[in-house]
């Protein structure tokens, strides 16, 4: 099996798993009782997130740990919006942004919050002046991607930052979870207020998460009820979960500092084979993500491209696998300003630290002859 | 060119004569240990300066870590230099440019090699003016700089500094003996320990634990507060005494207004005795003059009357604000704010004396015998040892 869509989903580490193997077997104590071996579990926790605060140089209660990218995002835009809509009730964001983040800012409008979703240029990056112009004595809320999950760009962050510095009455939301572990984002002075992580796209579980929410930062929550995490997020902790996330955390960091320019190598490799392939377009831009290329192939229908390679054993996607049963274009392919031909052909490669260059040398091979054959069938 | 050293200066230790070199042994033992990881790091310690050798190791946590050591005053960035007016010039412009945040500007030129030809005046104008006309955007202001670079031309080389940054102070811890803090829980008594330790001392902390009254949540607390205060010194060890049994007792058969009393008398009687076993020569308290009924004259006078030894009370002249600064200030407030409770606040009484008459209090103890009980419970004291560098929860590790 060749997979190639890590930016759908990764596969847990063998490590991760057994963290939260011996933790749902040792220290399955309720972190709240308060007999000891709820203490332990507690302790447990609180270690878990000193960990997770080392790696990402903020405070452990900074930190609190959820479902994943969809609750992370959820929590920073309707959480800040909430709690702070006696300032303002606009809210700046992107075209190009998860769906988290979107239908999270769409469900606002309804409730009488105006949103500005920024376009993007060719390069699907936005652009800061446009970040500037939009910003009004209204606004609460600057929620950007640092990394995109379809076409890969990376968002100048550090400048936004810079800009929602000047103004001590919005909030700066980043949602990082394709970023994590392979852009490197420096939390600390850059003016992000509110940072998004998922574990299940760093080689940890499905509904790991957690939520950077800058010391002193109000936030009203999603889940009222026990006063968990700060009283930010009600819940009893997944304390095995957590532990797992932390560990998964700590091994891409490890793996951000050692392979990251193989990742580099192996993905340049794929666009020099890609581009090499008659009849397929890279859209993913020059300047981007160390593992996300982008790519269209006009006249094909991309999902039997997908469907085709599935029979070999090989996995690609079409957009983002969140928003891929709508049957449109890629919206973010759209907001780039590709026509429409490119952003409904659109497939997306991702590969992660451990793909090999005779995978991505097998996977051109394999894509180069499913095109042959499907065109020589429709031709 | 880049920061190639740090320049650590002394606080009081400069004004020692005859034993300086006692604490700058100490001083330089005590860097050691807390740099060890940084192996490539060489340390220099002279008479008036410690250097620090970088070697290509990223400044920045170490200069973290310095903060934290008693014994520095301030530390300072520095380039080291031949005694060269190129290379000295080529510096200082560095130095400047280092320092994006500045708009004005002063070079402040010492020189203590008299043999080098450039008196420091003259060197004040002419790093001013090259460093005028080689950047834009800065302005020199000679009273109320932004910047201030230092260059000072000793015999070997020429040092430049700019930012000075700030550190705890004091003496370097083990240069003043030992002490046995009382650590409770709360927020005092660590502010007490931080206090103490500025001054040179070494600490053991003795912790009363009366399960089942308090949990294993408020034992962990101490702990913890015990693992964050070793980051301003060496090792701790935590004496934690069963102290269940001498607590019912004194609480069934002492009237209610007079336990608290009682039981301070007690604790006392246990710290000396520890205190004594180990060689330590004083206690050391958070107590804060009429904060509570315990910190009366009154109560201290007679609380103080079990022991001889010296009790030492950094806090006793402060107020709860000043404390709550400082216990934020080295991280222990965090901690200390978690909601179990200690042996100091179970049995309480509604309405403890805030004027204990030392002879009742006498005539209460005398009706009962304490003496085979506090021995029991000094038997049974149990003595933790944290470290800084090991964490006490490694038995974690596996699973993070």
């Amino acid at each position: 099996m060749i997979y190639l869509d890590n930016s759908a989903t990764t596969k847990p580490l063998p490590e991760v798993l057994e963290s939260f193997r011996q933790v749902s077997e040792k220290y399955y104590g309720n972190p709240s009782s308060i007999h000891r071996f709820g203490a332990d579990a507690e302790r447990l926790l609180l270690k878990a997130k000193q960990q997770a605060a080392q790696l990402m140089d903020v405070k452990a209660e900074e930190l609190v740990f959820t479902s994943g990218g969809t609750e992370g995002n959820n929590l920073a835009v309707k959480g800040i919006a909430f709690a702070h809509q006696n300032r303002g009730r606009h809210i700046i964001t992107s075209q190009i942004e998860h769906p988290s983040v979107i239908e999270a800012c769409k469900s606002l409008e309804k409730l009488g919050f105006q949103v500005t979703y920024l376009p993007v240029n060719s390069d699907g990056v936005v652009e800061i002046n446009d970040v500037k112009e939009a910003i009004n004595d209204q606004t609460i809320l600057i929620s950007i991607m640092h990394v995109n999950n379809e076409i890969g760009s990376v968002q100048p962050i550090l400048e936004i930052g810079a800009i929602a510095k000047l103004y001590p009455k919005l909030f700066f939301h980043v949602d990082d979870v394709q970023g994590f572990g392979k852009v490197k984002l420096p939390l600390i002075n850059s003016g992000i207020d509110l940072c998004t992580i998922s574990g299940h796209k760093i080689h940890g579980l499905k509904g790991t998460g957690l939520l950077y929410i800058k010391r002193n930062t109000t936030i009203f929550p999603l889940f009222h009820g026990g006063a968990q995490e700060g009283d930010f997020r009600s819940g009893t902790e997944n304390v095995a979960g957590a532990v797992s996330l932390v560990k998964a955390m700590r091994l891409i960091i490890e793996k951000q500092r050692t392979q990251l320019d193989d990742m580099k190598t192996t993905t340049q490799l794929l666009r020099n084979c890609l581009e090499q392939i008659e009849g397929v377009v890279v859209n993913t831009p020059r300047q981007h993500s160390p593992n996300i290329i982008n790519i269209s192939v006009p006249g094909y229908k991309p999902e039997v491209v997908i469907h085709a390679l599935s029979e070999k054993d090989i996995y690609i996607s079409t957009k983002s696998a969140c928003s891929s049963k709508k049957p449109d274009e890629s919206a973010v392919l759209s907001a780039c300003g590709f026509n429409k031909k490119i952003s409904e052909s659109a497939l997306r490669i991702s590969l992660d630290y451990d793909n090999t260059e005779d995978e991505v040398f097998t996977f051109c091979h394999s894509l180069s002859e499913v095109l042959q054959q499907l065109s020589e069938v429709m031709g | 060119m880049q920061y190639d050293h740090i320049l650590v200066r002394y606080g009081e230790i400069g004004l020692k004569g005859k034993n300086r070199k006692i604490f700058l042994n100490r001083l330089h033992e005590n860097v050691l240990d807390k740099l060890k990881e940084f192996s490539t790091i060489s340390i220099k310690t002279t008479r008036d300066r410690m250097y620090i050798l970088l070697n290509g190791e990223n400044p920045d946590p170490i200069i973290a870590i310095c903060q934290t050591i008693f014994g520095i005053h301030s530390l300072s960035l520095a380039i080291k230099v031949d005694n060269d007016e190129t290379k000295i010039k080529e510096a200082t412009l560095y130095a400047l440019k280092e320092a994006t945040d500045a708009k004005t500007f002063k070079i402040t030129a010492k020189r203590i090699n008299k043999e080098f030809p450039i008196h420091s005046q003259d060197m004040n104008q002419i790093l001013g003016g090259y460093l005028l006309s080689n950047t834009d955007g800065f302005t020199v202001d000679v009273h109320n700089p932004d910047i201030e670079i230092n260059v000072e031309t000793r015999k070997e080389a020429t040092y430049i500094t700019s930012l000075k940054i700030p550190c705890a102070g004091g003496l370097p811890v083990g240069t003043a003996g030992k002490t046995l803090l009382l650590l409770s829980g709360g927020i005092d008594s660590p502010v007490a320990g931080y206090l103490t330790m500025k001054r040179g001392v070494q600490l053991e902390v003795i912790h009363f634990h009366s399960p089942p009254y308090t949990s294993d949540r408020a034992k962990q607390k101490v702990i913890d507060l015990a693992h964050q205060l070793t980051s301003y010194g060496g090792k701790i060890k935590v004496h934690v005494v069963p102290f269940t049994k001498l607590q019912q007792k004194i609480y069934q058969d002492i009237p209610h207004g007079y336990s608290m009393t009682v039981m301070r008398r007690m604790m006392m009687k246990i710290s000396e005795a520890v205190a004594f076993k180990e060689g330590i020569l004083s206690l050391t308290t958070g107590e804060s003059l009429g904060q509570v009924a315990s910190q009366t004259m009154e109560s201290m006078n007679a609380i103080n009357q079990v022991t001889n030894y010296p009790i030492l009370r950094p806090l006793i002249t402060m107020d709860k604000e000043e404390i709550i600064q400082i216990s934020k200030k080295i991280n222990t407030y965090d901690i200390s704010i978690r909601p179990f409770e200690d042996c100091c606040t179970i049995f309480v009484p509604s309405s403890p004396k805030t004027k204990p008459k030392k002879d009742k209090v006498i005539y209460f103890e005398s009706s009962l015998n304490f003496n085979e009980d506090l021995e029991e419970t000094i038997n049974g004291i149990e003595v933790i040892e944290i470290s800084h560098s090991t964490s006490h929860e490694d038995e974690f590790s596996d699973l993070l």
